[in-house]
């Protein structure tokens, strides 16, 4: 019997068809539940079509069958990275219909946990995206500062992460005056300690430079044509900031730089978040320094609901305690848009009111929707494990893409 | 009206309706300047058209939002609105149409990239049709979903509920059963504005309110 050479079934010119597919749903790179049909050559990437929705619980709808009040918790458990950040737009909006002036104090402690709130965020993203892309350490480390962020919204809310702890006119209970001076002293020591030794393993990291620089390059043409904003459209290099061009509350009166990117990459994204961290440290601390004594919610007793000790001895406290938690207030007709810069963006709420205490429409513009549909023209001709970097470097979480 | 609350700040709306709408022209049907936002209603067919010119010559780059509203008492029960901003005016400006379930709205991804997932989503939640859209897909809801969930007829508790049933080892969908009616107060003062009848109404004089 002779040898007989085996003939291998792909020699030839034949053509490898693209093939698809599916990212997600369950997959630790997705950063929730996102299913992404992906058409690949080989290992390059053709087109991918994002299917998002698998966690829509209808929040809109829900909101317009609940008084103004009772809407509120709804937006913690939208981003749950960064509930404060998400209900600062809504009170906002509220406000802005209702032309009610909110206290100092309040306006300083809301500036002040926005930006606790940015940092803790930050810590979430900054390290799953180094984790995505093959990292360990420096997440266990940022952890940590998120660890600390939690429990000082612990102490000023009763609640780790859905704290529904801003309301229209203020903030629901003032702060204790250790907190404020723990908050001080974490600012100095531990925050830069833990974060600039977390960043040293990274930035200059070699495996990490070469999994994200150069990768999905943005024009500003393009970041302005996608509806980019937050740490996205900054790192095309626009320094576009609501903060800083549309102050609300006090952030007119606060000293800050906005960091931009020269290189639109997912480096120069990365590198946006981590300065924006030691930006809203700076924040927070002429915050501490200059916040006022005084009320902590407004004295319109038709918005905000009186003390409880008022409430024994006024008969018409109570009976504004009583109709402010049982009808809410009215607020007045008509629609505003009111935007915020979210720690991942503009978020912004549309709120259409009929006159009546509950909402008409209120439709929530999530940061995450206009990024994320920008996938498949970022990941076109990039490596499939680009893709976990690009998504990393997106910042999305789900409760607020699908509501 | 003294301005109190502390909302975001953006340039004065200060002449900003007279200058839009002689660029608009024919195409604006009506404006208003209310809570500090200005608001454009468009001419339905030539929604495109405007906000290619707000977008080129008055410098509105970025369409940030898009929502859908359902008003069922109206003739064309759906407003759809377009929230754009000026990045460089540092401006925001409110753009509507109207339109019913049968009168298609163009599309403007042609102007911008991103429309084409908002579109997506205000045909899924209201079934508003845009004309020239490529890939007009349900976006949030579930495969193979019917209805339009966000119309304001649609129910809260909606029609089928889903579980995973251990006998057929599927998922398996259902009419709603709830354990008890669905419940729902409007705590609207009777003084103010109910309209039910009251216990003890029917004793008035006349006919009963």
């Amino acid at each position: 019997m002779s040898m007989q050479l085996e003939q291998s079934p792909t020699t030839g010119d034949e053509v490898i068809t693209n093939y698809t597919i599916n990212f997600g749903p369950q997959h630790p790179a997705a950063h929730g539940v996102l299913r992404m049909v992906m058409e690949l050559d080989g290992e390059i990437i053709e087109r991918i079509d994002p299917h998002v929705g698998l966690l829509h619980r209808g929040t809109e709808k829900l909101i317009e069958n609940k008084t103004y009040l009772q809407a509120l918790p709804y937006f913690d458990r939208l981003d749950y990275c960064s509930p404060l950040g998400m209900e600062y737009s809504y009170v906002l909006a509220i406000e802005k219909m209702l032309n009610v002036e909110v206290p100092l104090r309040a306006q300083y402690l809301r500036v002040l946990f926005a930006e606790l709130t940015r940092i803790s965020n930050h810590m979430m993203n900054i390290g799953s995206h180094i984790m995505d892309v093959g990292a360990m350490t420096p997440n266990l480390w940022l952890f940590e500062i998120r660890e600390d962020c939690l429990n000082f919204f612990e102490r000023a809310s009763g609640a780790r992460m859905h704290s529904a702890w801003f309301r229209p006119g203020g903030v629901h209970q003032d702060v204790p005056l250790k907190l404020l001076a723990d908050i001080g002293e974490w600012l100095d020591t531990r925050l830069p300690e833990l974060f600039e030794d977390a960043m040293s393993l990274v930035v200059d990291n070699r495996i990490f430079k070469q999994r994200n620089v150069d990768i999905a390059q943005v024009s500003r043409e393009d970041a302005l044509a996608w509806g980019f904003s937050g740490p996205m459209i900054r790192a095309t290099g626009i320094p576009w900031d609501i903060r800083k061009s549309q102050p609300y509350d006090v952030y007119d009166r606060m000293e800050f730089d906005v960091p931009v990117a020269t290189e639109s990459d997912c480096y120069g994204r990365f590198m946006v978040r981590v300065e924006e961290v030691r930006q809203s440290a700076k924040i927070m601390k002429q915050c501490l320094a200059q916040m006022p004594e005084g009320p902590i919610m407004t004295t319109d007793r038709k918005v905000g609901p009186p003390k409880r000790g008022e409430m024994k001895s006024s008969m018409e406290s109570l009976i504004h305690h009583f109709k402010l938690y049982t009808e809410g207030f009215h607020v007045p007709e008509g629609e505003v848009y009111v935007a915020t810069e979210s720690p991942k963006g503009e978020f912004g709420v549309y709120l259409v009111s009929d006159g009546s205490n509950k909402p008409y429409r209120c439709k929530i513009r999530p940061t995450a929707f206009s990024h994320l549909q920008a996938m498949d023209f970022m990941c076109k001709g990039h490596m499939l494990p680009d893709a976990t970097a690009i998504l990393g470097a997106l910042d999305i979480v789900f409760g607020e893409c699908d509501r | 009206m003294a301005i109190l609350h502390s909302a975001p700040k953006f340039a004065s709306n200060e002449g900003v309706i007279e200058t839009l709408g002689t660029a608009l022209g024919a195409m604006l049907v009506s404006a208003k300047e209310q809570h500090g936002e200005v608001v454009l209603t468009v001419a339905r067919g030539e929604i495109e058209n405007a906000l290619r010119l707000l977008r080129d010559e008055h410098e509105y780059q970025q369409l940030m939002e898009m929502a859908g509203v359902d008003y069922p008492s109206r003739p064309e029960r759906f407003e759809v609105v377009y929230m754009l901003l000026s990045v460089t005016k540092n401006h925001r400006l409110l753009v509507k149409c109207t339109a019913a379930e049968h009168t298609p709205v163009p599309t403007v991804t042609t102007l911008w990239h991103n429309a084409g997932w908002l579109e997506r989503e205000v045909f899924d939640m209201y079934g508003v049709i845009f004309a020239g859209h490529k890939d007009l897909r349900r976006i949030l809801t579930d495969y193979g979903f019917e209805g339009h969930p966000f119309r304001k007829d649609f129910p809260l508790t909606g029609y089928v509920e889903l579980r995973y049933s251990q006998e057929d080892k599927r998922v398996v969908y259902e009419p709603v059963k709830l354990a008890q009616d669905f419940r729902t107060f409007d705590y609207m003062s009777p003084w103010e504005g109910s309209d039910y009848i009251l216990p003890g109404d029917e004793k008035a004089e006349g006919d009963a309110k």
